[in-house]
């Protein structure tokens, strides 16, 4: 029995002939007809109401380049130049606010239309339509995976970007008197959170030279024994670094877990509230507020 | 490798360099506690600030420190320890406890001043 001619055992490029003729074929064929076959898929695109965050000049000019980077997948088999590609247009698009399905469609789309402008040209031959459908599928299969993958990269790394700003910003270590610091800390801890917030709190301590740290957990809700436990460790370096850590704010839930963990509370400064900790902070420190008139 | 220890009047201070070996830390706790008696010192501060490491060894090794120059009724102070090694210290669970300590020089001697005038 004859081998089947042209048949790509694997979606590697291969050196031998008959697939890579067939593809400078194809290749051939959707540049020749570029602007019928690239108008036709954004008429479908905007059928199937996707990309609805673009205008239709918006639209057109990026499936201009994506038809064309499309294309040149296809001819060079570079992947890793459309990854770039689409981790660049991901990285325009994604604040317009398009999803992933969107992404994933349009470039099935653009797969769809191409494979009918292939049925149309090959109808009359069976046999070459199938061996070109043999080395366009793998090939557009490969393209949808690639431009997904890297669109869905894009987006973790936006993510990651956005949690890691969102930790920095509700961390401040801020000074209120000479040698005085308050850590206010509002919202969910996590551990690796809370391992930026020792780090930091060292830190400050160091460049302010403080004395003494008010860290204030009035605003957070719960915390698990791993957490409690970075409480504990950020009080004792703090220590190591000569500053005194009172500890305010502590709900019942979390002073149950503390108790639980084992806590040894005679190591640890706690006061009810932040004006308290702040007050007790003061004597510490050899401070006496005193008022000396109403306010006005 | 030789710790440098200097007489600032009843205070001793050993500057600790980088990588101080075990052998290093036995002959200093055994030469830091004869310094004390012969200068009949108050007080020790050991300056740590060139670490930028401290394992389980060495910390204990200040702590016996501690322990000993107490015994002659002498206070110590550690101080220098850098945030990094102070956060990776904790996570090993060494603690140095019952060891006073204190940002840098400056403040372990103000530290010291304070205890002295308060136990004059």
């Amino acid at each position: 029995m004859p081998r089947r001619e042209g048949t790509p055992t694997s979606l590697e490029p291969k050196q031998t002939e008959e697939p890579s003729e067939l593809l400078r074929e194809l290749v051939a064929h959707l540049r020749q007809n570029r602007t019928q076959l690239r108008e036709e898929w954004v008429v479908r695109i905007t059928e199937t109401r996707l990309l609805t965050a673009m205008t239709k000049e918006e639209i057109f000019a990026e499936a201009t380049s994506v038809y064309d980077s499309y294309v040149e997948a296809l001819e060079t088999e570079a992947f890793e130049a459309l990854q770039a590609y689409a981790r660049n247009l991901s990285e325009r698009i994604i604040p317009r606010g398009v999803e992933t399905h969107e992404v994933v469609g349009i470039v099935l789309l653009l797969r769809d239309v191409l494979a009918r402008s292939l049925f149309a040209k090959y109808q009359n031959d069976f046999k070459k339509l199938n061996r070109i459908l043999d080395a366009y599928e793998p090939a557009a299969n490969r393209i949808a995976n690639t431009v997904a993958v890297g669109f869905v990269q894009e987006r973790e790394r936006v993510i990651r970007q956005q949690q890691e700003a969102i930790r920095e910003l509700s961390t401040p270590v801020l000074q209120v008197r000479e040698r005085l610091l308050i850590l206010p800390i509002i919202g969910v801890i996590d551990p690796q959170r809370a391992r930026q917030l020792t780090e930091q709190l060292l830190r400050g301590i160091r460049t302010n030279r403080a004395k003494v740290v008010v860290i204030d957990i009035t605003g957070v809700a719960a915390m698990d024994l791993t957490v409690a436990n970075n409480l504990v460790q950020t009080v004792e370096a703090s220590r190591l670094l000569g500053a005194t850590v009172i500890v305010t704010g502590l709900s019942p839930e979390i002073a149950q877990t503390l108790v639980t963990i084992g806590v040894d509370l005679g190591k640890m400064n706690t006061v009810g509230d932040l004006q308290g900790g702040i007050e007790q902070a003061e004597r510490l420190l050899g401070y006496k507020v005193e008022k000396l008139a109403e306010p006005r | 490798m030789e710790v440098p220890i200097l007489k600032q009047g009843a205070v001793l201070i050993a500057t600790f360099q980088a990588a101080l070996s075990d052998a290093d830390l036995n002959q200093l706790r055994m030469g830091l506690v004869q310094q004390v008696v012969k200068f009949r010192s108050r007080a020790v501060i050991v300056d740590v600030t060139a670490m930028d490491v401290m394992d389980s060894f060495a910390s204990r090794t200040l702590r016996e420190i501690a322990h000993m120059i107490r015994l002659r009724g002498a206070e110590t102070v550690i101080v220098g320890i850098q945030p990094e090694v102070a956060f990776a210290m904790v996570q090993l669970g060494l603690t140095l406890e019952g060891v006073a300590t204190a940002l840098d020089l400056e403040e372990g001697l103000a530290y010291l001043n304070e205890k002295f005038k308060t136990t004059n």
